[in-house]
């Protein structure tokens, strides 16, 4: 419990008073949601034929394994998140919970979803759901993200695969297009990241995680966000010829694609995230006017925003047109 | 002496949280239940509707 909490209530430990929210607000609720999306995407665009109470179960255990990982990240990072602004209201830091408690929840929720999955649907989809639970909390969480500017990079595979576990649930097998809903969100996290990264740097940098702009400068980053934006709207759409997307998705790709492009090329352009580069003391050195503070700021803001939309469009393309039953284009059969 | 004295709005701001947590974990406990029920029968119908052996 931290002094703050200790101040305002000197009879009654966190344990007491603490309210259910407070624990639903550990499984990270808003992550939650995207990851039940995605993983619902994966689920239906697989088009097999699966029971309704078993598909709602597959996506009640994805959406519990990624809760009971956010919990488990917030026990483990409650010193990184009691110093970032962003962060520092989360049930731990703030002395709502003990972090024991958070990592308790954790533990229990994430043997629960996995067993549950594997026993009602099948063993596959709750072998992937153990390795990404494992991958976010143990890989990402303890290792990766203090340790290296590459911690979003590879941790991110956490975050893309629920589309495969909705997949294998759905047919007990995982192939081609399975992960290339993976890839797509694997190539669209770092872009997505370093855009916000770019406009918290200093945070991060008090903090001590070693995001990119923090180790190798914003001008790399913005170099590294273009880099990948290239990477990612080819990936984005690949689906339309292998059989997966069909002729809406491709438009929202394609057009998507070009305005992701555009807004990666306006942060690449700008200054943004130069005058809070925690490596330089001389701030002179970059010489970063106001105006060009605040352009760089919004390009970065854009972006972040941007990708929200882009990767919410593209998914829902591809729910939309398996619910409806739009036939896939597969250009390359 | 210098114990802390407990005021009555903690108390009842502490019985108040404490119910809400038991009341969640109650349903939480049910639904867990329920669920199970619910795919017990829907594996075993398709066992029964279409057998193995």
């Amino acid at each position: 419990m931290t002094s703050d909490s200790a101040e305002m209530n000197p009879v009654r430990d966190s344990s007491e008073t603490a309210r259910w929210q407070d624990y639903f607000q550990l499984m990270k609720p808003r992550v939650m949601s995207l990851v039940v999306f995605t993983g619902l995407t994966g689920l239906l665009a697989a088009r097999a034929p699966i029971h309704p109470v078993l598909a709602a179960i597959a996506v009640l255990c994805i959406a519990i394994g990624a809760g009971a990982s956010g919990a488990l990240n917030m026990w483990y990072d409650a010193d990184i998140d009691r110093q970032m602004r962003r962060t520092r209201g989360r049930p731990v830091p703030a002395g709502k919970v003990k972090g024991e408690e958070a990592a308790s929840l954790g533990v229990v929720l994430s043997l629960l979803s996995v067993m549950f999955l594997g026993f009602a649907v099948n063993w596959l989809a709750a072998g992937l759901l153990a390795f990404t639970i494992v991958f976010y909390a143990v890989v990402y969480t303890m290792w990766l993200k203090r340790w290296t500017a590459q911690n979003i990079v590879i941790g991110g595979l956490a975050g893309a695969l629920p589309p495969a576990i909705g997949w294998a649930a759905a047919t007990g097998s995982a192939p081609l297009n399975a992960w290339l809903m993976v890839a797509i969100i694997f190539f669209w996290t770092p872009p997505h990241f370093w855009a916000l990264s770019l406009y918290v740097t200093t945070d991060y940098a008090k903090a001590g995680v070693p995001m990119l702009p923090v180790v190798k400068g914003a001008k790399e980053t913005r170099k590294q966000i273009l880099l990948y934006s290239l990477l990612l709207i080819p990936i984005c759409l690949s689906p339309v010829l292998t059989g997966l997307g069909g002729p809406i998705y491709l438009a929202v790709s394609g057009l998507g694609g070009l305005v992701f492009l555009l807004l990666a090329w306006r942060v690449f352009a700008s200054k943004a995230g130069d005058a809070a580069d925690p490596r330089v003391a001389d701030r002179a050195l970059y010489d970063v006017t106001e105006d060009e503070k605040a352009a760089g700021a919004k390009a970065a803001r854009n972006l972040f925003a941007f990708s929200i939309l882009y990767l919410f469009a593209l998914f829902a393309a591809l729910l939309g047109e398996a619910v409806t039953g739009v036939h896939p284009l597969e250009l390359l059969k | 002496m210098n114990q802390p004295v407990e005021t009555d709005a903690a108390r009842q701001a502490a019985k108040k949280a404490r119910d809400g947590r038991n009341l969640a974990l109650a349903l939480g406990l049910v639904a867990f239940v329920v669920l199970v029920f619910v795919v017990t029968l829907v594996r075993l119908g398709g066992n029964v509707a279409h057998p193995h052996v």
